[in-house]
């Protein structure tokens, strides 16, 4: 029934750390994904299926469909009652959720060990067999309004991303916010959910991963009789978006707001992501985010302008690789008092150009990658994290065989290569720079 | 399906919740130091956990937010280390220390790789026990710590709890943010800092708690370098704190969408010998996901993305507390529902279906919080704090399913108090919504 078509065990690396975790995967025949993530040391699972389709893959004009069907997944189906899935999770002593991202949206439980079947049973069903009514829809799109109102549109610095995001992709529906635009919103409805649900959630577009207390034999079995029968959608399309012109001209914007106090510089590069069996670059860019940001006290950007200069009260610089396509490589000041954002902005590019110029030290550099073997030992105490970020590679293009390697390839990078991949990076015809300003209290916040 | 599903449902309901096995030592060092301790050797490296109990809270009326500063410079330049010299050893370490003051505590978190231990213990250590508190420190992490409160100052969700905890406890240290105010945290100097370092970390309120590849005789050795040279006795305790609000509303504008609401009245202490039964009805009130308020407000109406209610059980005081966002033009009926469920809570209690389920979920869920050495190390200090022993861990599902309809409504009739709650409410006026 089941075909076995990768087996890791746990391994040894001559510099790295021995994994504690013991990790293991398979496919089902109806194409579902499925990866064990072994740890006896508390008698609880993590029990979450990650479906490969996320806000980017939603039609033009339903902005939000897909966290908007997120919250709709708890509503019912052919059995279940509205909102008997989470109580029946509750009742168990467990707890459960959901969330959206560009690239994925994934539903998880924690719950004792010996209920890992029952979650199966719920989450099998369910991945077929939603149900809600026309009431459901509009309460629940009000509770989504909400959240909007709550996490963007009462947040100036959430609206300010949101602002830079839309104007660094110009044609990438990354360019448009994971919860939807308001109007978008406001306008979906039950047949927009359905049509999304009806298209990607099946078994061959979905990614089953157990972590705890479990055995790769439980798993099997359970994964077998609970997802096993549901019949695969063959018309299941390679995931494609549009793609990104060349980028020709830098943009810049100022976002006033009057709920601001302490204003602030942002400036976000398109870059490349983790691509499967080509992860170098990312694994630069990823140290290049340490050296130049990644503590206060010891990175370049800190040294310089937070203790020499004494220009900011903060600075950082960020970038994540596990994206579908082209994310961002981000850089931040908070300028310290009486220093204007201009002259915040000036020292933040003088002392980027200083850094390309004189080049990393290689002390600093020894003792990111100590913190990155470490991050490895560190990682196996939180087994949710670990399923978390299986979940997000494989549904962002990766491999369980890139998941395995990522160590070992950071490990190899040189300063050489991030310096390359900071050259590459740093142009500003592919960059979005924005300045987060206060204004007078007398202006009417827009709804 | 459905057979099937509700085969299982029946099944799994009967099976008995798994127990959380956790095996502590309790150790007394050579230097009299008391310690919680679970080994766990699988994975190379020990959560440490200490927290001294005062906190914020010995911070003098003109002086509020030195402890939180204080805390904030401990990892800023220690014995013969500056700042950076400080971060670049922990990093070359791949150790990491936090520290955190709120108003009962100031709480150290540490991780440390088995292999460096005695390096990064003795950097834990000059931070504890020899701070600099140099005086470009303090200049640098004091702007960061005005910048937060400035913007503190602008949001909605963060004026509302202070609005209500200046009501509730008065000129108390409750009643003022814990990392204090703009005006005190501009005026504090160097002295004020070292005085709230001496007040603070003191052996006389330490409680510590270690889990990982560490044995106990490693452990005692440990806490005494580590914690020896602190002073035996830090400030005095505040007094208790007297709830001065009362029943009503009190509206602050502020122009955004969405209007924050933060209400309650007094609670429960913890040491009250009801205090679970108390937990247990709140879980079911506001507590949970699965919540009456989260039906209500959530679930039929559409009202919020969510609403809570916790039981703030501090030392010197207690608040049965909640808080949630709605519109600014819904905020009035938001209200309603929460002033509704109260009232019916207080005088219908719980019904037995919702009791069981409560006990069903809170014993389920309990073994599930000790998942990792983090988490179990942080809940070991927790209980110490508290007051509880060891055992606790292998009672509190007794406990819980010890709970009976008859004792958890007689909570309910006094623990909530219709005409005594408070709604702070932050958002734009009925003019501002056009109404």
């Amino acid at each position: 029934m089941i075909r076995v078509i990768m087996l890791v065990t746990a391994f040894v690396l001559a510099a790295l750390p021995l994994r504690a975790a013991e990790i293991s995967s398979f496919t089902l025949d109806n194409g579902m994904d499925v990866v064990v993530i072994q740890d006896q040391r508390a008698p609880a699972v993590v029990h979450m299926v990650w479906y490969r389709v996320g806000s980017a893959d939603e039609p033009a004009g339903k902005s939000g469909i897909a966290h908007f069907l997120e919250h709709l997944m708890f509503k019912g189906t052919d059995v279940l009652g509205p909102g008997e899935f989470s109580a029946t999770v509750t009742r168990n002593g467990g707890s459960d959720n959901a969330f959206t991202s560009y690239d994925y949206t994934a539903y998880f439980q924690r719950i004792t060990a010996d209920r890992l079947g029952l979650m199966m049973e719920m989450e099998a069903n369910r991945m077929r067999n939603l149900e809600m009514t026309e009431s459901d829809v509009a309460t629940e799109r009000a509770v989504v309004l909400e959240e909007r109102n709550q996490r963007t549109d009462n947040q100036p610095g959430a609206l300010f991303a949101e602002q830079r995001n839309a104007a660094q992709y110009l044609n990438h529906p990354y360019g448009v916010p994971v919860v939807g635009w308001r109007h978008e919103i406001e306008a979906l409805n039950r047949d927009d959910a359905f049509d999304f649900y009806h298209q990607y959630y099946a078994p061959n577009n979905a990614i089953l991963i157990v972590a705890g207390d479990t055995t790769t034999h439980e798993v099997r079995e359970l994964a077998d009789r609970f997802y096993g029968p549901i019949a695969p959608n063959p018309d299941l399309m390679p995931r494609k978006r549009p793609s990104e012109p060349p980028q020709l001209a830098e943009r810049r914007m100022r976002f006033a707001d009057p709920r601001v106090s302490q204003p602030y510089v942002v400036r976000s590069y398109l870059a490349p992501p983790r691509i499967s069996g080509a992860q170098q670059e990312a694994a630069a860019l990823t140290l290049l985010a340490q050296v130049l940001g990644g503590s206060g006290a010891t990175s370049v950007l800190g040294r310089k302008l937070q203790f020499e200069q004494q220009v900011a009260l903060h600075v950082s610089a960020s970038y994540s690789g596990v994206s579908l396509d082209d994310t961002q490589f981000g850089l931040a000041i908070i300028p310290a008092p009486d220093v204007t954002l201009a002259d915040a902005e000036d020292a933040l590019d003088a002392a980027i150009d200083e850094f390309m110029q004189t080049g990393i030290d290689p002390v600093q550099f020894a003792r990111i990658k100590m913190q990155q073997r470490a991050a490895m030992i560190y990682a196996d105490d939180n087994v949710s994290g670990l399923a978390h970020r299986y979940g997000a590679a494989l549904t962002t293009g990766l491999s369980l065989a890139d998941i395995e390697a990522w160590p070992d390839i950071i490990d190899a990078v040189t300063e050489d290569d991030v310096l390359a991949a900071a050259r590459q990076v740093f142009d500003k015809r592919r960059a979005v720079t924005g300045w987060l300003e206060t204004t007078a209290p007398e202006h009417e916040v827009s709804e | 399906m459905k057979r099937i599903v509700l085969a299982f449902v029946a099944l799994i309901v009967l099976a008995l919740p798994a127990r959380a096995e956790i095996d502590i030592k309790e150790i007394t060092t050579p230097g009299g130091f008391e310690a919680w301790l679970v080994e766990e050797h699988a994975i190379p490296f020990v959560a440490l956990e200490l927290r001294f109990r005062g906190g914020a809270a010995l911070d003098a009326p003109e002086k509020r937010g030195a402890v939180a500063l204080m805390t904030a410079l401990l990892e800023e330049g220690a014995g013969e280390l500056d700042a950076q010299r400080f971060a670049e050893q922990t990093e070359a370490l791949a150790a990491s220390f936090s520290f955190d003051a709120h108003h009962d505590a100031v709480s150290v978190s540490a991780r440390f790789l088995t292999e460096n231990r005695d390096e990064a213990v003795a950097l834990l250590r000059a931070a504890l026990t020899e701070p600099r508190f140099a005086e470009d420190a303090v200049a640098r992490v004091r702007s960061q710590m005005l910048s937060v409160l400035r913007s503190d100052l602008n949001n909605p969700t963060q004026i509302a709890h202070r609005r209500f905890d200046a009501l509730a406890w008065g000129n108390h240290p409750y009643g003022a943010p814990a990392n204090g105010t703009v005006d005190t945290v501009a005026a504090l100097t160097r002295r004020d800092i070292r005085d709230a370092h001496a007040g603070a970390l003191a052996r006389d309120r330490v409680y510590i708690s270690a889990v990982g590849d560490i044995t106990a005789d490693e452990l005692a050795v440990l806490i005494d370098d580590l914690l020896g040279d602190l002073p035996a006795r830090g400030a005095k305790l505040p007094e208790p704190a007297r709830y001065r609000l009362q029943g009503g509303e009190t509206v602050v504008p502020f122009n955004a969408p969405q209007s924050v609401a933060v209400f309650g009245h007094e609670g429960i202490p913890f040491d009250h010998p009801d205090f679970i039964t108390a937990y247990v009805l709140n879980e079911v009130f506001g507590g949970a996901a699965e919540s009456r308020l989260n039906r209500e407000g959530r679930e039929k109406r559409g009202l919020t993305y969510g609403i809570g209610t916790y039981l703030s059980a501090r030392d010197h005081g207690a608040l049965v507390l909640g808080q949630f966002a709605t519109a600014s033009s819904r905020m009035s009926e938001a209200i309603a529902v929460v002033r509704e469920e109260w009232a019916r809570i207080a005088e219908d209690g719980l019904s037995e279906q919702e009791l069981a389920d409560a006990k069903l979920y809170l014993t389920g869920a309990y073994p599930l919080r000790f998942d990792s050495n983090a988490a179990i190390a942080d809940i070991m200090v927790g209980m110490q704090f508290q007051g509880q022993p060891a055992d606790y861990i292998a009672t509190r599902n007794d406990k819980v399913n010890a709970i009976t309809l008859e004792d958890i409504n007689r909570v309910a009739r006094s623990l909530f108090t219709p005409e005594a709650l408070h709604f702070v409410v932050v958002g734009r006026t009925p003019e501002q919504n056009g109404q």
